[in-house]
């Protein structure tokens, strides 16, 4: 199913794309055959070592530095690459920052600064190139929110606020566009091994794991296959669904 | 202009068989939605070369507002 032709011709934008999630996203997308445009904020050495390893096994690719939670910036990123690329067929709104703390000493910016990076961020990049879905009567949006933001996490009231967000952004994105061929799913990760889970304390991270059914933490390519499974014909007929990749944590 | 205007509405949103004049008025009579709108505004844009902004998509409900909007802007 996943091979080299899946995505053969399809541009696909992955926000987020140098580390993490984000990267191995942009890594399976490219594996399938999708142009792929790796988006990152500061990482730039980190993108384009993903541009590089794509280029590697002979995919393409290219990086694109852009803050995601700045609108103007985002629509210059789009118009850029719709200038270049004339489409855009697969969009991945995966970028996204923790900032943890309890809610009592949760300060102000912590809460604005995820919120509008990990929700606005999405809007953002699905508001300037809705016209490009439309007007292609066909395209894959594909948002990644978080188990956080289905069952909850003590100490990422900012975090899970901005996932639960994200899937009735998916939801509401879906049934506008659908009529045209338009898809918006979520895809919802559990603790999976990256950076940004580095953060949680060990004995946090150990009680997590006991809570997950299949007993132990994801690997980003286990998000990975599931956006690329969105993104693929295969799902050609779900929208507005989110799959919780995680383990079983979330049921 | 009104005559392009025309096809291109009958283009966009796939009508044949009816009779669209200044006057057809685009939810009352074609029964468009939103979208249909939209894409049609889309068309409109890149035939005319205008940018018609949604603050002046409410007020575009005839084919006539439309021919006498992208009129003004020749």
């Amino acid at each position: 199913m996943f091979d080299s032709k899946l995505l053969e011709g399809k541009v696909a934008l992955v926000t987020g794309a140098s580390r993490g999630i984000g990267r191995s996203i942009a890594l399976s997308l490219a594996k399938c055959g999708s142009t792929v445009l790796v988006n990152y904020n500061g990482s730039k050495e980190a993108a384009e070592d993903v541009v590089k390893e794509i280029e590697s096994f002979g995919g393409f690719a290219e990086a694109y530095g852009c803050n995601v939670s700045d609108y103007e910036a985002c629509k210059a990123m789009t118009e850029n690459i719709l200038g270049k690329y004339n489409k855009v067929d697969i969009l991945v709104n995966n970028a996204g920052i923790t900032r943890d703390n309890l809610i009592m000493r949760m300060s102000e910016k912590d809460y604005d600064d995820v919120l509008t990076t990990n929700l606005k961020g999405a809007f953002n990049t699905i508001s300037n190139l809705s016209r490009n879905f439309l007007k292609n009567k066909a395209g894959k949006i594909i948002n990644i929110s978080s188990v956080s933001g289905i069952i909850g996490n003590a100490g990422q009231a900012n975090y899970s606020a901005s996932k639960a967000g994200l899937i009735g952004l998916t939801k509401s994105v879906a049934r506008e566009l659908g009529s045209r061929g338009i898809c918006a799913n979520a895809v919802a990760p559990g603790f999976i091994e990256t950076q940004m889970t580095q953060k949680v304390p060990e004995d946090m991270l150990k009680k997590a794991e006991e809570n997950i059914v299949l007993k132990h933490i994801g690997q980003p390519e286990d998000v990975a296959n599931a956006v690329v499974f969105l993104a693929s014909k295969y799902a050609d007929y779900i929208t507005g669904q989110v799959i919780c990749v995680d383990g079983g944590m979330a049921m | 202009m009104l005559e392009r205007v025309i096809e291109i509405i009958e283009e966009k949103l796939g009508l044949d068989d009816v009779t669209i004049t200044k006057e057809t008025s685009f939810k009352d009579d074609l029964g468009v939605d939103s979208l249909d709108l939209f894409e049609l505004v889309m068309g409109l844009e890149e035939e005319f070369n205008v940018e018609i902004p949604s603050e002046e998509l409410e007020k575009l409900t005839t084919v006539g507002a439309v021919v006498e909007y992208l009129e003004s802007k020749k």
